[in-house]
C-alpha cells in the first residue's frame, strides 16, 4: 500500500472514531516490508445504538502507527466476518494479507460490555491468539490498545506500546500574553487531560515509574520550581523551590528519588532527592554548567548535561557521585539525554553546524548515528518499548511533534489543530 | 535602520515596565502610573564609595535620556560575555542602586531558542549572574538584586530568525 494511501487511510480513521484526538498524528514516511493486516470491523449486534467504540479503527490506527504494520483500508476487504467459522482464509489471501483479526463486542451485565477478538494466521489458515475480556464503556479505548499490543507481541515477538500515554506543553498567544498548558493524552492523541495551566512557563515533565504522577518545573511564583501531581487526583506539592534553579526533575527508576538541577550552592549542578523525604544529596561539584540528568535504567548511574569540557557534551555519573565520564565526542553540542529502555542507547539533541538534530549514540559499539532531518529538533523521548523516539520539531513556524523509528526508516508528525506544542515525554508503561 | 528598531524596542519595553511599575506611583495627566524616583532637590544622599554613584544620583528613572532608561543587556552566541557600551549603562544602573539601598531589582536572563531547554535555562542563568556581578563590582549590595533564568521560555521576538534571535538573547533589568 502505497504512502498515499496510508495518510488518507489515518485520517479517514480518526475521522470515523467517535471521540475526539487532541493531536492529529499524519505518517510522513512508510516503510517497505511492513506487515500487511486485515482488521474487520467488530460485531455489535444492537441495531437501535451504535457501537460504543470503534475497536477496529483503534486497532488499525495502532498498528499503522507503529510503523511494523500495514493495515488494510476498509473498503479493501473482502469480507466481514465476526465469528471464527465464517472466515475463509483463500478470501484473504487473494488480497496479499498475513494475517487477519476479527471479533465483536457485545452489551454485558451492569452497563459493561464483552469484547472478544481472535488474531488468524492467513498463510498457515489457522487461529494464532484468541481472547475475551470484559471492560466498561469508559475503559474501551484502553482494550482496544491491549488488543493491538496482544497483535503486535504476537507477531513481532516485541512488547506493544499502545495503552501508553505522553505528556506534553502547549503554548498559545505570543510575546506578551502567552498561555502555558502542560497536558497528558494516550499516545494516540486521544483523551487530552490538561494537569494545569499558567501564564508563566511550563516545562519539563518527568513520569513516575508507575506512570500515575509527573513531576514538572512551574514559573507560576514568578521563579523556577518543582512541583510533584498526582494525575488522577490533581493533588499536588511543592518538592523543590531553593534560591536559583530549580529544574530538570528526573525520576529514578525505583521511583525513590528524583534527580534534579539546582544553582542553590552557586551554579547548576545535579542533585538526588529522596521523593519521600526531601533530603538531598549533591552529585556534581564544579564550576561548569551540570544539568538536564537522566538515569540508567539499573538505576546506578545518570547522564547528564555538562559544559565543563568548553561546549555542552553529554557525561556519565555513578548515582553516589564520583568523578564523570565523558560520553559524546562528535558534534560541538550534545544535550537532552534520554536513555532507551534497555540501557543500550542514548538520544539527545545534536547540534552541528547551525543544525539540531536528534541523535542516538549506541553505547556498545560508540556510534553516534542522527535520526531526523528538521534545523531546529529538541526533547527526544523513547517509547517504553524502545521502538520509536518521540521529540519537538518546528513545521513552517509552528511547534509540533514527530515520531522517528530508532532505525530512522519511519516517521510520523503529530500536531495540534491550534497552538504550538513541545516537550513530549511518553509515559512508562506503568501498571 | 537598526539603531532606530533598537530604540523603539527600547522605547516599547519601558512603555511596558513602566505599566509593571509595582509598589507606589502616581497618575501622571495621560492615565499611566508613573514612579517618582527622582532625586533632584529632595536633598542630599550620602552614599560609600561607589565610582560614578555620584554623577547619577540626580538621574530619574524615567528620563528617556538618562542610560537608567536601558533595562536590557543582549548577548552573542552561547556568550555570557558583556559589552564595553553595556559595562557603561550597568555602572550607571550600579551608581543608582548603590545610593538607593533600599531599592531592589530583578535580574531576568534569556537564550533564543537553539538546543535543549533546561540547558538553556542554566545559560540564562549565566548571563544573569554576569550581569549581577558587574554591578556588584561596581558598589551594588548582594541584598538587591536576584536573578531568576527564564531559558528560551519567554522570547521577546518570536520567530526563527537571526533577527529574531538576537532580541531573545539578553538580560532584562526589572526594578521592583
Amino acid at each position: 500500500m502505497n504512502r498515499y494511501l496510508r495518510t488518507l487511510l489515518l485520517f479517514l480513521l480518526l475521522a470515523s472514531s467517535t471521540a475526539q484526538a487532541a493531536l492529529t498524528i499524519e505518517i510522513t514516511q512508510g516503510v517497505e516490508g511492513a506487515v500487511p493486516i486485515a482488521v474487520v470491523p467488530f460485531g455489535w449486534t444492537d441495531q437501535a445504538v451504535s457501537a460504543p467504540e470503534n475497536i477496529s479503527a483503534i486497532i488499525s490506527a495502532d498498528l499503522n502507527r507503529s510503523g511494523r504494520f500495514a493495515a488494510l483500508p476498509d473498503r479493501d476487504l473482502v469480507a466481514f466476518p465476526t465469528e471464527g467459522e465464517s472466515v475463509q482464509f483463500k478470501n484473504w489471501r487473494m488480497v496479499n494479507v498475513d494475517y487477519l483479526v476479527i471479533g465483536r463486542i457485545n452489551p454485558a451485565a451492569g452497563g459493561q460490555f464483552d469484547v472478544q477478538f481472535q488474531l488468524f494466521d492467513v498463510l498457515r489458515g489457522s487461529q494464532v491468539a484468541g481472547y475475551s475480556l470484559t471492560t466498561s464503556r469508559a475503559d474501551l479505548r484502553r482494550v482496544a490498545h491491549h488488543i493491538s499490543d496482544i497483535i503486535y507481541e504476537e507477531i513481532t515477538g516485541d512488547r506493544g506500546a499502545f495503552n501508553t500515554q505522553i505528556a506534553y506543553v502547549t503554548t498559545s498567544g505570543s510575546a506578551k500574553n502567552r498561555t502555558y498548558t502542560l497536558l497528558v493524552a494516550d499516545s494516540d492523541g486521544y483523551n487530552p487531560q490538561t494537569i494545569l495551566t499558567s501564564a508563566q512557563p511550563l516545562m519539563s515533565p518527568s513520569w513516575s515509574p508507575d506512570a500515575q504522577r509527573v513531576a514538572y518545573v512551574s514559573f507560576e511564583q514568578k521563579t523556577a520550581e518543582i512541583y510533584l501531581q498526582e494525575i488522577g487526583t490533581g493533588k499536588r506539592r511543592k518538592l523543590a523551590s531553593f534560591k536559583g534553579i530549580n529544574g530538570a526533575p528526573a525520576w529514578s527508576p525505583d521511583g525513590r528519588h528524583l534527580a534534579l538541577t539546582l544553582s542553590r550552592d552557586g551554579n547548576p549542578e545535579i542533585y538526588s532527592m529522596d521523593v519521600q523525604s526531601g533530603a538531598l544529596s549533591r552529585l556534581t561539584r564544579n564550576a561548569a554548567i551540570d544539568t538536564e540528568p537522566a538515569w540508567m535504567p539499573d538505576g546506578r548511574s545518570l547522564v547528564f548535561t555538562s559544559d565543563r569540557g568548553g561546549s555542552a557534551q553529554l557525561y556519565k555519573i555513578p548515582a553516589t557521585g564520583g568523578s564523570a565520564q565523558r560520553l559524546t565526542f562528535e558534534g560541538k553540542y550534545n544535550a537532552g539525554a534520554d536513555i532507551s529502555p534497555d540501557g543500550r542507547r542514548i538520544a539527545m539533541v545534536h547540534g552541528e553546524r547551525g543544525r539540531y538534530r536528534i541523535a542516538v549514540l549506541d553505547l556498545d559499539s560508540g556510534r553516534m548515528r542522527v535520526l531526523t532531518d528538521g534545523s531546529l529538533d529538541e526533547s527526544p523521548s523513547f517509547a517504553p518499548n524502545g521502538s520509536m523516539i518521540i521529540y519537538a520539531t518546528g513545521a513552517g513556524n509552528r511547534e509540533v511533534l514527530a515520531g522517528v523509528s530508532v532505525d530512522g526508516r519511519f516517521r510520523q508528525r503529530f500536531s495540534l489543530q491550534a497552538g504550538n506544542v513541545r516537550e513530549p515525554v511518553w509515559s512508562p508503561f506503568g501498571k | 535602520m537598526k539603531t532606530t528598531i533598537s530604540t523603539l524596542f527600547i522605547a516599547a519595553m519601558i512603555a511596558v515596565l513602566a505599566g509593571c511599575s509595582s509598589k507606589g506611583g502616581t497618575t501622571d495627566g495621560s492615565g499611566v502610573a508613573v514612579e517618582d524616583r527622582s532625586l533632584g532637590g529632595a536633598g542630599g544622599v550620602v552614599t560609600g564609595g561607589a565610582a560614578g554613584a555620584s554623577s547619577f544620583e540626580g538621574m530619574s528613572l524615567n528620563d528617556p535620556n538618562s542610560p537608567l532608561s536601558r533595562r536590557v543587556i543582549y548577548f552573542e552566541y552561547d556568550s555570557a560575555e558583556i559589552s564595553t557600551a553595556d559595562r557603561d549603562t550597568l555602572a550607571a544602573h550600579a551608581g543608582y542602586l548603590a545610593a538607593n539601598p533600599g531599592q531592589r531589582i530583578m535580574l531576568e536572563g534569556h537564550t533564543d531558542e537553539r538546543g535543549s531547554r533546561e540547558y538553556n535555562i542554566a545559560l540564562g542563568d549565566r548571563r544573569g549572574l554576569s550581569v549581577e556581578r558587574v554591578l556588584e563590582l561596581n558598589g551594588v549590595g548582594a541584598g538587591q538584586t536576584t536573578v531568576v533564568s527564564y531559558g528560551e521560555e519567554k522570547p521577546a521576538a518570536d520567530g526563527h530568525s537571526d533577527a529574531a534571535w538576537r532580541l531573545n538573547r539578553r538580560v532584562e533589568i526589572v526594578y521592583q
